[in-house]
């Protein structure tokens, strides 16, 4: 952690009002490229210090366990701690606004020029492209369970149900994650 | 396009919401069966087409959801689909946000999250790999595909980098 960011006491900072939180969220989700985490990260933590670096940390476990986008339900965190759920409502609103108006005007581009050939295949081009990123980011999550062949034997299992059998995601997560739960913990303990 | 109901996109995305375990990427493979298997809204290229397009737009990475509910029903589709996504487990954040603290330290919170990850795993390569059979139409687009993955993994280089290459190589005439 930054030393800089070390020393603050979010205790005497003011209460954001709810269109402050609005438009800290809406700055997130114009510029948060790529992954919004290290955006979102720099405009609590450091810039507006509406929360603490082990408070951030905190709040994201929290996401982290739950289902759902974990920025999506860190802003609902934020947005309640602060305001309430009118808090959560602006926050949320505010992470979605920009990028809701972006790829919506991409989609539109998509269906006007997508028949032309040179446009199709620049569209072939970074279909392509995105499949590898999510290859890409299935390999990192993966890295850590090289040396556990259970564990990749459970990962295995499941992608072969969802990918290859094509069952559904409710029965296949009804069945591998308490059987997943189970065993990690059988074995690590 | 008249044969989408509004309920069942509502559906589909509040299911997605609460069984997205380990963020948006893995429950892709999933989105893409109900859209283009069960309902048969779209082809599977299309569907990679608007993941690929929503990739390229900044915030949250569920984007593609509000572009898909947009692309199938316009503007209610976008709104319909981005709400069911946001509040079942928006919802379920509020309500156990406060006993956060509660749990947090329990053993068992930690069990559960490392038991968690293997399912993780396995669902967002079943994503890729899904992904990756409706995009790669032959084997140049494979090798876009299969390049980029490794330096996705192996570098820290910017995902907008990567698709631009792809877009590139698109617009250059390699594929």
């Amino acid at each position: 952690m930054e030393p800089s960011t070390e020393h603050v006491d979010a205790g005497h900072k003011p209460v954001p009002s709810v269109g402050a939180i609005f438009l800290g969220f809406l700055h997130v989700g114009m510029l948060g490229f790529g992954g919004v985490l290290p955006m979102t990260r720099r405009m609590l933590v450091e810039d507006r210090r509406w929360v603490n670096p082990a408070e951030f940390v905190d709040l994201l476990a929290f996401c982290q366990f739950l289902p759902g986008g974990n920025i999506m339900n860190l802003s609902i965190a934020i947005g309640l701690r602060f305001r309430g759920p009118l808090g959560a409502i602006a926050a949320i609103t505010g992470l979605f606004a920009a990028p809701a108006l972006i790829v919506v005007t991409l989609g539109v581009i998509y269906e006007r020029y997508a028949q032309e050939p040179r446009v199709a295949a620049v569209f072939a081009g970074l279909a392509a492209a995105a499949a590898g990123l999510v290859i890409g980011a299935a390999l990192k999550i993966a890295a850590p369970l090289r040396r556990k062949p259970v564990s990749l034997l459970l990962a295995i299992a499941c992608c072969v149900a969802i990918a290859v059998f094509r069952a559904p995601l409710s029965a296949t997560v009804l069945v591998m994650a308490p059987l997943s739960i189970l065993l990690t913990w059988q074995l690590e303990s | 396009m008249s044969g989408v109901s509004l309920v069942s996109l509502a559906l589909i995305f509040a299911e997605l919401s609460l069984l997205a375990f380990g963020g948006a990427n893995s429950v892709l493979s999933e989105m893409q069966r109900q859209i283009v298997d069960v309902q048969g809204w779209m082809s599977a290229s299309e569907f990679s087409s608007l993941f690929a397009l929503a990739q390229t737009a900044p915030g949250p990475n569920m984007m593609v959801v509000t572009l898909i509910g947009w692309r199938l029903a316009g503007p209610v589709g976008a709104l319909v689909s981005t709400l069911a996504l946001i509040i079942p487990s928006g919802v379920l954040a509020a309500f156990t946000v406060t006993l956060w603290h509660r749990f947090r330290d329990k053993p068992w919170r930690r069990i559960v999250q490392g038991g968690l990850v293997p399912v993780s795993v396995g669902l967002i390569a079943a994503g890729a790999a899904v992904l990756a059979v409706a995009a790669d139409r032959d084997w140049r687009l494979a090798v876009i595909t299969g390049a980029l993955a490794l330096v996705h993994y192996a570098t820290k280089l910017h995902p907008l980098w990567l698709l631009t290459i792809g877009a590139v190589c698109g617009l250059v005439g390699f594929v």
